[in-house]
């Protein structure tokens, strides 16, 4: 807290990621509470204690403003809500609500926090407090950054205990029993005589009475639900096919649409659509903004005539090869600019000025996220309005991106949310939506169905951002004693953030993320980043910088300690500062019976990466023969401070695991002509089902801050396979994916 | 064209080589069945089509006159489940679960094959299905799980 001093706007900006773009910065606004969304629209009868709750005379609505991207997002925010409201499964429905100021996601001040503090003179505390005001005047509603939990975790839990006090109230009001002698259970208001009033049956009573604020949330050891496990409510239906997803949304007389925008993210010269407008099924042929779109009575129809198209494209205006994205990346290091120093604890660079060095260089290449349902959104274009259907990440952003096609302001621009098919990262971006609105803005009053064929998913796929390192170091006596890691990159921040119609620059903490926060202490120890720029348009990808920034770290250390002589585990052991990550590493050896004497051609490696907060330990198992590697066992160890779901952490942390171990081994994004190569799951694939190891996962909760579990486990998942392929075979892999240069039985 | 899908027959007016799959999807609002890739690389538009797996991507409309069509949907329901949706149920397969009707069309299949399947046959059997999620060891799992409650049933 010593360094904390006044936070001067120039600081703000230099400190922060600058947002330009005109925001109201005052008192008021960051004092005045956000109108509840629900509050417009209620029916008689019906009533809304928060944003999060809405009961009428039949039915209890909880809101689930976090998309649900296949984490279980829309079960545990529901969980959190029914278990201070005394709700069973099955007396309420969940819906994903407006798009509102009010669903400001208040988690994501952490992640800003700490990257402010890092770069600046502000402390972390004080760096996340101005971040969370940032976030709420921006009315910033987002899911990602593995924030659900954590943004819903307290909050929802009060927004429970406010609907319980007041239906209690109004329970009161009603029977004249004083509210001390009611309790709660199963949806139903228990007067002492074991009289049950259901909620349903309060509502609108409740409506009368002002909300209950500021009741006492239960003791942990009251809990029904958190930390036991639980059925998703979305199970049954995922698991009947009784689930509907974006791209299954039906509205009443929808024409289906198909779409391509230039391969090369550039201009359109000209296209010659004689031969589609004569195709079964066409109904027109339209331009947008950069490509051209085919409405027809069928998807099928609508993909058969986009392909009758002849276009003619632009050229790119990044490089049109790999090579020289390449180039342009390694450029980067020497010519910069340097984004931040990102840690400097001791004097690397003298350190390293002398004696006998360590030098890696390692690569990480763009990757696509390529969730199985494809992108897709259905729009609607009324005479005074838009409704816009779609699985989304960033609900209130798309309101202006929408509305300034559709002439619409955005509170006229309804966003209705609905399950995603996936997504990693992927439904973060806008421009999917702006063409589905461009197309019906050109049958208004029809509501048609925009679905992206896979291979232009995969052409139109903002993958992760590209990215180099270099490491510098030194061992001595046994020990590793300095690091000097420079990374260079995309600016994926700011490529993202262009999108959505914000100018930013200043220190990004995804370009070398998993590394300057690993919880290490050397006594040298330097971390910078710098910007590769002009490259192909990039986005976040699960776990974002750390999901290169760990395989960088932790494979470059793994070199080290080889160099040092020492054990992998021990050693990481000695160098870790942190209590929470030591118990989370020595957790994963004991697991692994680390240390226990392995047969030839049997490896084991081991990493530890901590992003978002969390950190986590691998340790991955290989057995190498001549038909190839083969990953047979992965032990994992997590620590996000609480767990909501025991069952679904556990079906997550593997998922993540699949994830990160799938795409080092086989999956890249290179373009040749401008054009990404790859254009389907032939081409990037990621992990099968027969290449899948044991997963033993363990998940500890001494971490003091609850934390998500989304995207923390992927990062270790590349080095800890890539140590361990050099512990069965001798050869170190500092590029991905691993299969350019060892085959996977 | 007439088509027998999930015991009903209904009249579709489509192409002969438009894919079963859209004909499904877009012609009969039969939505439980997916699209993931259109070139049979992912599963995920997997049913049954006389008893035998297939891609439904790949399937073109023409061949499929005559044949009984199964769909997740005619496979079991909420109400109903078939003991593979129960396996699945109960080990919680499902994280986005877009890929789970392919996959669970396709373990239907395995299992009445292969009753009691060993792991390399699952791997066989089920590496076509792709699962962006990674929910391959829980698929294992219920795989075997349903294979143990069928067997005693």
């Amino acid at each position: 807290m010593g360094r904390a001093r006044t936070i001067t706007r120039r600081a703000f900006l230099v400190g922060a990621t600058a947002i330009a773009g005109g925001v109201a910065f005052g008192a008021y606004i960051v004092r005045r509470p956000l109108d509840n969304p629900l509050a417009s629209g209620l029916g008689p009868g019906e009533v809304t204690f928060n944003p999060w709750v809405r009961i009428d005379g039949e039915t209890i609505t909880l809101i689930t403003p976090h998309t649900d991207i296949g984490q279980g997002a829309a079960h545990m925010q529901a969980l959190l809500i029914a278990e201070e409201m005394d709700l069973e499964p099955g007396q309420f429905v969940t819906d994903f609500g407006p798009p509102s100021a009010a669903y400001y996601n208040t988690a994501m001040a952490d992640e800003l926090g700490a990257g402010i503090a890092a770069t600046s003179p502000i402390s972390a505390d004080v760096a996340t407090a101005v971040g969370g005001t940032l976030l709420k005047v921006l009315g910033l509603q987002g899911t990602g950054g593995s924030t659900s939990t954590p943004d819903s975790f307290v909050k929802l839990r009060e927004a429970g205990a406010m609907a319980r006090e007041t239906l209690k109230a109004a329970a009161s009001a009603e029977t004249g029993v004083p509210v001390a002698d009611l309790r709660t259970e199963a949806g139903q208001v228990i007067l002492p005589d074991g009289t049950a009033i259901p909620y349903t049956g309060l509502a609108a009573r409740a409506g009368e009475i002002a909300p209950v604020e500021g009741a006492p949330l239960r003791d942990p050891t009251l809990w029904r639900y958190i930390g036991k496990p639980t059925l998703r409510l979305d199970i049954v239906p995922k698991s009947t096919g009784t689930q509907l997803y974006g791209i299954d949304f039906v509205a009443e007389g929808m024409l289906h649409a198909a779409v391509r925008t230039s391969p090369r993210r550039g201009k359109l010269n000209s296209y010659d659509a004689t031969v589609a407008n004569g195709m079964r099924g066409v109904v027109d042929i339209v331009e947008v903004t950069d490509g051209v779109a085919v409405i027809a009575d069928n998807t099928w129809r609508a993909f058969q005539a986009l392909d009758a198209i002849a276009f003619d494209w632009a050229p790119a205006e990044y490089p049109a090869e790999q090579d020289q994205h390449w180039e342009a990346v390694a450029k980067a290091f020497t010519d910069g600019p340097l984004n931040a120093v990102w840690r400097n604890d001791g004097a690397a660079e003298e350190a390293l000025s002398s004696g006998e060095i360590v030098e890696a260089e390692y690569r990480a290449p763009y990757v696509a996220h390529q969730p199985l349902e494809p992108l897709t959104a259905v729009v609607q274009v009324n005479e005074d309005s838009t409704d816009v259907w779609t699985a989304t990440q960033i609900p209130r952003f798309l309101q202006p991106v929408v509305g300034s096609v559709t002439g619409h302001d955005s509170d006229s621009v309804r966003v209705h949310n609905l399950y995603a098919g996936g997504s990693f990262g992927h439904r973060l971006e806008p421009v999917p939506v702006r063409l589905a609105a461009e197309i019906a803005n050109q049958r208004r009053g029809v509501p048609v169905q925009l679905t992206y064929s896979r291979e232009e998913d995969f052409a139109q796929d903002y993958p992760r951002h590209i990215a180099m390192a270099r490491g510098r170091g030194k061992v001595a006596d046994g020990k590793v004693t300095a690091m000097d890691i420079s990374v260079s990159a995309a600016p994926v921040i700011a490529s993202q953030a262009s999108r959505l119609g914000y100018a930013i620059s200043g220190p990004d903490s995804q370009l070398a993320a998993g590394i300057w926060n690993a919880p290490y202490s050397l006594p040298d120890f330097r971390v910078r980043a710098f910007e590769a720029r002009g490259l192909a348009p990039v986005s976040s990808w699960r776990s974002v910088g750390a999901s290169y920034g760990g395989f960088f770290l932790e494979t470059f250390l793994d070199e080290l300690i080889h160099a040092a002589g020492a054990d992998p585990v021990a050693e990481r052991l000695r160098l870790i500062s942190d209590p929470v990550a030591r118990k989370v590493l020595e957790t994963a050896a004991e697991m692994a019976g680390w240390g226990t004497a392995s047969e030839q051609g049997r490896g084991f490696g081991v990493a530890l990466v901590e992003s978002f907060g969390v950190p986590v330990a691998e340790i991955v198992e290989v057995r190498a023969s001549d038909a190839g590697v083969k990953i047979e066992n992965v032990w994992v160890v997590a620590d996000p401070g609480t767990v909501v779901d025991p069952v679904n952490i556990e079906n997550h942390v593997q998922g993540a695991v699949v994830w990160g171990l799938g795409h080092a081994m086989n999956s890249e994004i290179t373009y040749a002509d401008g054009m990404a190569e790859q254009t389907n799951y032939h081409a990037a694939e990621g992990m099968r089902l027969y290449q899948c190891p044991e997963i033993h996962v363990k998940v500890l909760e001494n971490n003091p801050i609850l934390r998500g579990i989304g995207e923390p486990p992927v990062p270790p998942a590349a080095p800890a396979l890539a140590n361990a392929i050099f512990a069965a075979t001798g050869e170190r892999i500092r590029e991905m994916p691993f299969s350019r240069h060892v085959d996977f039985v | 064209m007439r088509l027998t899908v999930n015991g009903q027959e209904a009249e579709v007016d489509v192409e002969d080589d438009m894919p079963l799959l859209w004909v499904l999807r877009d012609e009969l609002g039969i939505k439980g069945v997916k699209y993931g890739c259109g070139i049979a690389q992912c599963g995920a538009c997997t049913v049954h089509m006389d008893g035998m797996a297939v891609r439904s991507c790949q399937v073109p409309a023409s061949a499929a006159e005559g044949a009984e069509v199964t769909t997740i949907e005619g496979l079991g329901t909420p109400d109903a489940l078939h003991a593979v949706q129960k396996a699945w149920i109960d080990a919680q397969v499902a994280q986005c679960g877009y890929c789970q009707s392919g996959q669970i069309m396709q373990a239907a299949w395995l299992l009445d094959m292969i009753p009691e399947p060993s792991d390399e046959e699952i791997d066989r059997v089920m590496s076509g299905n792709l699962c962006r999620c990674g929910t391959y060891p829980r698929i294992r799992a219920a795989i075997h799980a349903a294979s143990a409650a069928m067997k005693e049933a």
